[in-house]
């Protein structure tokens, strides 16, 4: 395992709906977070690289804007986006322009303010979430999406509604401690009860997937300073590594997708990528943050990163394998499902979960037994671009 | 016709492969098959990504597919919420050809069930507006 690129420096806004401010001021969030954590000043910054997804943004061209509001300027800055994954893209390119010897410290930034258009805007643009060409006239948007995966995966292995529930409990028993979530109450068999009136999460949205399957639009930003070993030795008592990177892409379109059952091809390509590269197997891993937009995507995601054998994703739900106590804890601060998912800074969030994990730091939301190997899985569209991420001390 | 025409609502005007749209009024559902390769394409295409060639001609996407998967949609992005509910899914013909439509309104959504024989169908929207669906085999 080679020690080439550490985080030095985390941080996170809260993820909020309706963040009273500007992108500008949000990005600023996170950004002095992480660099208070990592004791830098801004001049010990060479680069820096900010990630959304620009169908959200008013601002065209963020990079440069925000660069120069956190104080970044004249070191050079660019955009990356690779929708809900941006930010994880962002940080395989930070590590490589690291290794290639151009940079020492590297800040990414991933931030999205979903606000910052009408939610008759944001309605329209949902439906041209994937295949504009193709796709989207027949009236397509994400949960549509993520249900063909559901449908098709729920009929081959038996997984069941009441499957999908329990991970949606599981985020919810998390998501009460996590005090950057935007939803912080527990959740209860009772709200996916259809005979229930007060049940808030029964609804169908695009059937098999109801309210409660899905995670929530939000506002946020995410910050992660990357440095090379020297620097990270000179800055940082607590460097957290980054072992391994995979990154896969698939088709846009459905037409084009192989097995629908057997889940999202990105998650598998990306996880081989990344352990081959760290020299670990599935089983190393202590904790892990997953993609869980919906829950369908947190079972789906097991299998891909090999924590459970095709079509078994539902016994680790049915046993607790992924709570904090089991085996493997997966998302154990609330995930996407409860922090909510602002685009663009989603991966930068999920890293700060595994980096605060094994630094002993995530405070109520700490795995026990001092993990030492951390797991990062990030997903952009509906399994359009798959990242991996893995990190030791 | 234009491109504008494809489905309840079109994103896109301009493309090479407009043609699909005529090819829709004529009763057709074609895909498109590289003629330096072999390559074939549904949703059409008028490059070919196997070889590279741009050297593509028209063919009749098959009737006997199954139906791999399907959504019911509660929901919908502006422009089509009047539809609602409607069925998506993906129908697979085999021979590495899948196509992505709506299901047939007249097919009632507890009737939809996964490896369901299907068939396709063009289809002309009031409007005038020109798509295709699936339909029970």
């Amino acid at each position: 395992m080679a020690k080439e690129v550490a985080i030095i420096g985390v941080g996170q806004s809260s993820f909020v709906r309706g963040y009273e401010g500007s992108i500008r001021e949000l990005a600023f969030e996170a950004f002095r977070e992480a660099m208070q954590d990592a004791g830098i000043a801004n001049k010990d910054v060479d680069a820096s690289i900010f990630c959304s997804a620009p169908e959200y943004d008013k601002q065209r061209s963020p990079a440069g804007v925000l660069a120069e509001y956190l104080g970044l300027i004249p070191q050079p800055t660019f955009y990356i986006e690779t929708v809900c994954s941006s930010s994880s893209s962002g940080v395989k390119v930070g590590y490589s322009m690291i290794k290639a010897g151009l940079h020492d410290v590297v800040v990414v930034l991933g931030f999205q303010k979903m606000s910052e258009i009408t939610s008759a805007e944001s309605q329209e643009r949902m439906g041209r979430g994937a295949d504009i060409q193709w796709e989207a006239p027949f009236g397509t948007m994400m949960p549509a999406y993520y249900a063909l995966y559901a449908q098709a995966y729920m009929a081959k292995n038996g997984l069941t509604h009441d499957d999908l529930m329990n991970v949606r409990v599981k985020s919810g028993t998390y998501g009460q401690t996590n005090d950057r979530a935007v939803f912080r109450k527990g959740v209860k068999p009772a709200d996916f009860d259809p005979k229930n009136p007060d049940a808030r999460m029964a609804a169908a949205v695009a059937w098999p997937l109801r309210v409660g399957d899905a995670c929530a639009n939000a506002d946020g930003s995410s910050c992660i300073i990357l440095a090379n070993a020297e620097k990270a030795k000179a800055f940082s008592k607590k460097p957290v590594w980054i072992l391994g990177i995979g990154a896969a892409s698939e088709a846009v379109n459905m037409a084009a997708r192989p097995d629908f059952a057997k889940g999202l091809s990105v998650g598998y390509g990306a996880a081989k990528q990344a352990y081959n590269m760290a020299g670990i197997t599935a089983k190393d891993v202590k904790v892990a943050e997953v993609h869980d937009c919906f829950t369908i995507a947190e079972i789906m995601a097991y299998e891909g990163l090999g924590f459970a054998p095709m079509g078994d994703g539902k016994q680790l739900i049915r046993e607790k394998t992924t709570y904090k106590e089991g085996r493997i804890p997966v998302n154990v601060d609330g995930g996407l499902l409860s922090k909510g998912h602002p685009i663009g800074a989603t991966g930068g969030s999920q890293m700060r979960t595994i980096v605060l994990q094994l630094r002993g730091e995530a405070g109520p939301m700490q795995v026990p037994g001092d993990p030492d190997i951390g797991l990062v899985h990030n997903v952009g569209g509906v399994g359009l671009y798959g990242n991996v991420t893995i990190f030791g001390r | 016709m234009g491109f504008d025409k494809f489905g309840r609502k079109s994103f896109t005007g301009v493309t090479k492969t407009a043609k699909f749209v005529d090819l829709l009024a004529e009763g057709k559902i074609e895909g498109t098959v590289c003629k330096q390769c072999g390559a074939k394409y549904f949703p059409p295409r008028s490059d070919c990504a196997a070889c590279l060639s741009k050297d593509m001609e028209w063919f009749e996407m098959p009737k006997k597919g199954t139906l791999e998967t399907f959504t019911i949609a509660y929901y919908a992005p502006f422009g089509f919420e009047k539809d609602c509910p409607y069925t998506m899914g993906v129908a697979d013909f085999s021979d590495n050809l899948k196509l992505f439509a709506r299901l047939a309104g007249d097919i009632k959504p507890e009737d939809v069930k996964v490896g369901m024989n299907v068939s396709i169908r063009p289809l002309k929207y009031d409007d005038g507006q020109m798509s295709f669906e699936i339909t029970k085999a």
